[in-house]
């Protein structure tokens, strides 16, 4: 049995790899930000109250492109429902908290750090304090998040475009799924939701962020029928 | 205007977020539903990934020979071999600079 401490401290170093795409991301989107003319500080508010990188950039897009602020608010809903499902999974080993820590723990979620933690939480099932993984790998995750975005609002338009550092983003995704590619079921559901994604760029509110995962979870119960 | 706007979308992710972990009980789930959730990382990332690959800032698609596409296939290789997320970072970010600044 691993103790609180040394479960919060495998959640930190499970996602700090992480950072080097997290923090040029952070640089990125706090420099878009100042570029498109919004003041640093609503900015950097983004950071702590909407905390969501690629809905945080899209959402200064929209406003400074003249969208109304409803579709700029439904844009950041929809690319964010994504949550609903990592919040599923993550339901099932986090149960047992109480329902106040249940509210703050949710905080915290984000996709690299449910993906390390869930990983941890599937070889780890029987471990008494798993939600500690979830504090390290969320936590350490906040924390370079508001540092980075904050250094990417100092920076402004110090931060060369040329360099094309939001290519970290997908790279970092890729890290997380590349050992499922020995697993047939698990290609085939990958490649749903990358052609769907395709397919449904451009859907309305960005609305393909969602659409394809359902689709690729549609075709994950058709394969799951199969293999019986 | 975009002050309200940013909170009440930061209130919208909040429930995104909490929602299915401290509202929805989980034995309204059946086991179909939790053995198709155990595909959730692999259904939900490549729409991430594709369209950060395949897409530009234009929205439009990239040309077949674009160097993301170089990055992403060295980065795949370097990833499923080392199974190191730096090295499947940094090898994908370099290739990509390479073709990018010396060709």
């Amino acid at each position: 049995m691993l103790s609180k401490k040394q479960i919060f401290s495998k959640g930190i170093l499970a996602v700090a790899p992480h950072m080097f795409s997290v923090i040029p991301f952070g640089i990125v989107c706090g420099a878009i930000g100042i570029e498109l003319g919004f003041s640093p500080v609503l900015v950097y508010a983004m950071s702590i109250i909407i905390f969501g990188g690629a809905s945080q950039i899209v959402f200064l897009q929209l406003l400074s492109g003249g969208a109304s602020a409803l579709i700029a608010v439904t844009s950041v809903g929809v690319i964010n429902s994504r949550h609903l499902l990592y919040g599923a999974v993550l339901s099932e080993y986090l149960e047992k908290l109480s329902f106040i820590k249940k509210l703050l723990i949710s905080y915290l979620v984000v996709d690299q750090g449910f993906a390390e933690s869930n990983k941890f939480f599937q070889k780890n099932k029987n471990e008494t304090h798993l939600h500690y993984h979830l504090l390290g790998s969320g936590g350490t995750l906040w924390v370079c998040w508001q540092i980075s975005t904050l250094a990417g609002i100092i920076l402004g338009s110090f931060v060369p475009e040329e360099l094309g550092l939001k290519f970290a983003v997908p790279l970092t995704f890729i890290a997380i799924v590349v050992q499922d590619i020995k697993k047939l079921d698990h290609v085939i559901v990958m490649i749903t939701c990358g052609l769907s994604s395709l397919l449904f760029f451009d859907a309305p509110f960005k609305s393909y962020i969602i659409i394809s995962p359902i689709i690729a979870l549609f075709v994950a119960a058709l394969v799951l029928r199969l293999k019986k | 205007m975009t002050w309200l706007s940013i909170i009440i979308a930061g209130i919208i992710t909040y429930f995104m977020r909490m929602t299915m972990v401290a509202l929805v009980d989980r034995d309204l789930l059946g086991e179909r539903v939790k053995a198709v959730l155990a595909y959730v990382p692999s259904a939900v990332f490549p729409a991430i990934i594709f369209p950060g690959i395949f897409i530009n800032d234009y929205g439009t698609f990239i040309e077949m020979n674009d160097p993301k596409i170089f990055g992403a296939i060295v980065a795949i290789l370097v990833g499923y071999f080392s199974r190191n997320v730096i090295a499947t970072i940094i090898s994908g970010l370099f290739s990509y600079w390479i073709i990018i600044f010396l060709l």
